[in-house]
């Protein structure tokens, strides 16, 4: 366990380091001056040049890296222009609504998914089998900024039953996080049911059968617990995900997690609180990554031993 | 969880009388290949008629970015406007016929989709194609890359991008490319590692054909098939992809709307013209849900193995 924890460890780093280094490339590289993206078009050349010795554009690459991975490690992105506060701490303080949407989702996703993918297995071939399916391809398929527009349009507007934006009860949670909830309520949903229809045939199965247990105990303790086996990784992995398409939800629904924060920031040219967004959402997805992933080698010893 | 509970009895007979040959977990119906085939055949009539109205659709409806008509100004669908033509599909905030701009936006979506694929498929093929036969280092640098920016979500990187690029069509085909090679590089080494043991290989290698003459003529002829599958998938995501940019406004610009940009605009009017928004969704849809079946389908006839990729 240790060997495997260790190289689980080393590769999560590896990410981590490789995605503040493409950060860093993307805004560094990328045709035009910082100085003068972030300054804006009217700019002076006095203005801009300030800026450059500030930022310590002046510099090599190699220096502005070793410069930029000293303050990556100080959680130090400098300060935000539009609010003049520490640009990590604005995305921090974002961050608990973002994970309330993300975990709400999540809840969602597990009943829904698990629950219908259950019955598209005990029903294989079936009308409910069919209507599933379609169900999951559906999710899948429609852009979930525009599903977000029609169940706004449904919910909120004509039946009046539910809050269209903002952050507060349950009434205003619901509609984001099912639609955040609905990509993942399709995967969950055909891992489910192929991993019933493939443990079914199992021999341990045969045997519970054998014993004269009755089909509702074969199904539900027996078959369904080696079933969820692959679920738990897929989960995990989608929800480090839902940190991902939070930030188009978040927009849709006008909810004020770290995402909406990332886009406003973009079209307001708030440099800074892009990098410690994006560098702190991919920091909580890889995090995830390495618990899903410790998670599965304690579950399936296999896993660990394997490679 | 009570309603699944009930019918178990007869459930389990189901379940246990499976037949062995359907593999589990596909969506194949009894005599699955009829099924497969009219799969293909609706899939492809239906992007086929996307594609023509694409095409022919913005030379017999006008449509121009710039032009406003406040007379004309969010009509429900069906309306006969003041100029005597129909707005089959409403019009939107500025007196724009949505119908005209949804053609004019399906040119910019298709177009999009199918550069993106090309520029990321030539991008991975090129990868795993040197990553395969080569191995080595040259392997080990490709693919780490690849599983980092697997593990990396890739809606962050395309707006990381988007966001230092600026909107404009030729940006969101980079963005778009850049957040998709990994997987055609993936299929191509996988493919490539079976394919260069093969006797073929060997024998054309035992000719004295030197390295591009086997990679080009011998190994990748033989991989093509199922990167064409993975191709089609990917482009169902790819439009998709393309929509949710747009739709945040880091995607195609204002003056070359594509659909997200169309069913963004109608956010802001949702209470009184829901058309806007809606309608162009609808479409969008269905054209990612015909690549997916089209994809799908291709897959199960050509190549299962597929499935895990």
């Amino acid at each position: 366990m240790t060997a495997y924890l260790t190289r689980r460890i080393v590769f999560a780093l590896f990410v981590l380091c490789g995605a503040v280094t493409i950060v860093f490339l993307v805004l560094r590289l990328v045709p035009g001056d910082p100085a003068q993206l972030i300054l804006g078009s009217d700019a002076t050349a006095q203005e801009i040049a300030t800026l450059r010795t500030q930022m310590g554009l002046d510099r090599s690459l190699f220096v502005q890296y070793g410069i930029y991975l000293g303050d990556v490690a100080r959680f130090d992105f400098g300060d935000s222009y539009r609010y003049h506060r520490d640009a990590m701490t604005l995305v921090v303080d974002r961050l608990p609504a973002t994970i309330q949407l993300a975990v709400a989702a999540m809840v969602i996703a597990l009943i829904l998914g698990i629950g219908l993918g259950v019955v598209a297995a005990l029903r294989v071939n079936r009308l409910a089998d069919r209507v599933v399916s379609v169900f999951a391809l559906l999710s899948q398929s429609m852009p979930s900024f525009w599903i977000g527009i029609v169940l706004i349009l449904v919910f909120a507007r004509q039946l009046n039953l539910l809050a269209s934006g903002g952050r507060g009860g349950l009434d205003r949670l619901i509609l984001p996080a099912f639609t955040l909830a609905l990509p993942v309520i399709a995967i969950l949903i055909r891992l489910t049911r192929s991993g019933l229809l493939d443990v079914v045939h199992e021999n341990y199965i045969q045997t519970a059968r054998a014993k004269g247990l009755r089909e509702r105990i074969v199904i539900f303790p027996h078959a369904i617990r080696n079933a969820l086996i692959p679920i738990v990784t897929v989960a995990g992995i989608e929800f480090g995900k839902l940190l991902g398409g939070a930030v188009i939800v978040e927009t849709v629904f006008a909810w004020p997690g770290a995402g909406r924060l990332l886009i406003d920031s973009i079209s307001a040219r708030d440099y800074n609180v892009v990098q410690a967004a994006i560098l702190l959402i991919a920091g909580g997805f890889v995090l995830i990554n390495l618990i899903v992933d410790v998670l599965y080698g304690y579950l399936d010893p296999r896993i660990r031993l394997g490679r | 969880m009570d309603r699944t509970e009930a019918p178990t009895r007869d459930a389990a007979t189901d379940l246990a009388t499976l037949p062995d040959a359907a593999p589990p977990g596909t969506d194949a119906a009894p005599g699955g290949k009829p099924l497969g085939r009219l799969r293909i055949i609706c899939s492809l009539v239906v992007i086929s008629l996307y594609v023509l109205a694409a095409i022919i659709g913005p030379i017999l409806l006008k449509y121009d970015s710039v032009a406003t008509d406040l007379g004309a100004r969010l009509k429900p669908p069906g309306t006969r406007l003041a100029d005597g033509s129909l707005a089959l599909f409403g019009t939107d905030q500025v007196g724009q016929d949505v119908l005209a701009q949804m053609l004019q936006g399906a040119r910019v979506s298709i177009t999009v989709g199918l550069a993106t694929l090309l520029l990321a498929g030539v991008i991975g093929v090129a990868a795993g194609l040197a990553a395969g036969y080569r191995g080595g280092w040259l392997d080990a640098v490709l693919m780490r890359l690849a599983d980092v920016q697997l593990t990396f979500p890739s809606i962050l990187l395309a707006i990381l991008i988007a966001s230092i690029l600026g909107p404009s069509v030729v940006n969101i085909v980079i963005v778009l490319a850049i957040s998709n090679w990994v997987t055609f590089a993936r299929v191509t080494r996988s493919q490539v590692l079976a394919i260069k043991e093969r006797d073929f290989v060997d024998a054309a290698r035992t000719l004295g054909a030197r390295t591009w003459h086997l990679v080009s003529r011998t190994i990748l002829p033989s991989a093509i098939a199922p990167i064409l599958v993975v191709a089609t998938v990917e482009l169902g995501h790819v439009v998709l992809a393309e929509a949710s940019l747009s739709f945040l406004g880091l995607g195609t610009p204002a003056s070359t709307p594509s659909w997200g940009v169309t069913i963004a605009n109608g956010r802001d009017y949702l209470s009184n013209a829901w058309w806007i928004s809606t309608i162009p969704g609808i479409f969008l849809a269905i054209l990612v849900i015909s690549f997916g079946v089209l994809g799908d389908a291709l897959r199960d006839r050509f190549d299962p193995r597929l499935r895990s990729m």
